[in-house]
């Protein structure tokens, strides 16, 4: 793997919610990553953005480590949950909250801040 | 476009209840995608949407899909 792939697969498994999106968490450029943050939002969570858009390869290299050919693609421990159109509709039928609920505990909400991260 | 895409997944779902493409934009490259079909059932959401990517593939990976938006449905 190349370090790329690596750090990705690295910042998937640290962060305990990731959403990699075009822009940041403060400056969405793209209606697709805004509707997955707000459907995180909407259910009362924090989360780790990443920024597709600074290099190319982020988006390629994301794709092959998940199989997932789309962004946003976001994340819990680990595991992919969906892009935008899965996670509002899991956020809209309470599957999101107990998805959350089971991997980081029923604490989940109000954890830390929002922020971003990069992996270049 | 729409023609193109509404072929490719009536082959991959055949006998689908419904399939549906809408361009969200009229620009021929954004695209809002519905398939109700059978194949759907038992699946997650997440692998129900992959069915979808698979059978559009090709428009994804040449640029003709911009953006899309996929609902899907098991046939109920």
């Amino acid at each position: 793997m190349s370090d790329l792939s690596n750090r990705i697969q690295e910042t998937i498994d640290a962060e305990p919610v990731v959403a990699f999106i075009k822009g940041t968490h403060e400056q969405c450029m793209c209606g697709n990553s805004e509707r997955a943050l707000q459907a995180l939002r909407s259910v009362g969570t924090s989360f780790t953005a990443v920024d597709v858009l600074p290099d190319p390869a982020i988006r390629q290299e994301l794709s092959a480590v998940s199989s997932w050919p789309t962004i946003p693609q976001v994340f819990v421990r680990g595991q992919l949950i969906g892009g935008a159109d899965i996670i509002e509709e899991l956020a809209q039928n309470g599957e999101l909250e107990r998805t959350l609920e089971e991997k980081l505990g029923p604490d989940y909400r109000g954890a830390a801040p929002e922020r971003v991260v990069t992996v270049t | 476009m729409s023609e193109r895409l509404q072929t490719l997944l009536e082959d991959a779902f055949p006998g689908a209840r419904d399939v549906e493409v809408v361009d969200r934009t009229g620009g021929g490259d954004h695209f809002h995608v519905t398939v109700v079909s059978a194949r759907f059932a038992g699946l997650s959401l997440l692998d129900q949407h992959r069915l979808v990517y698979d059978a559009l593939a090709e428009p994804l990976a040449d640029g003709t899909i911009h953006e899309l938006r996929i609902t899907t449905r098991g046939d109920a």
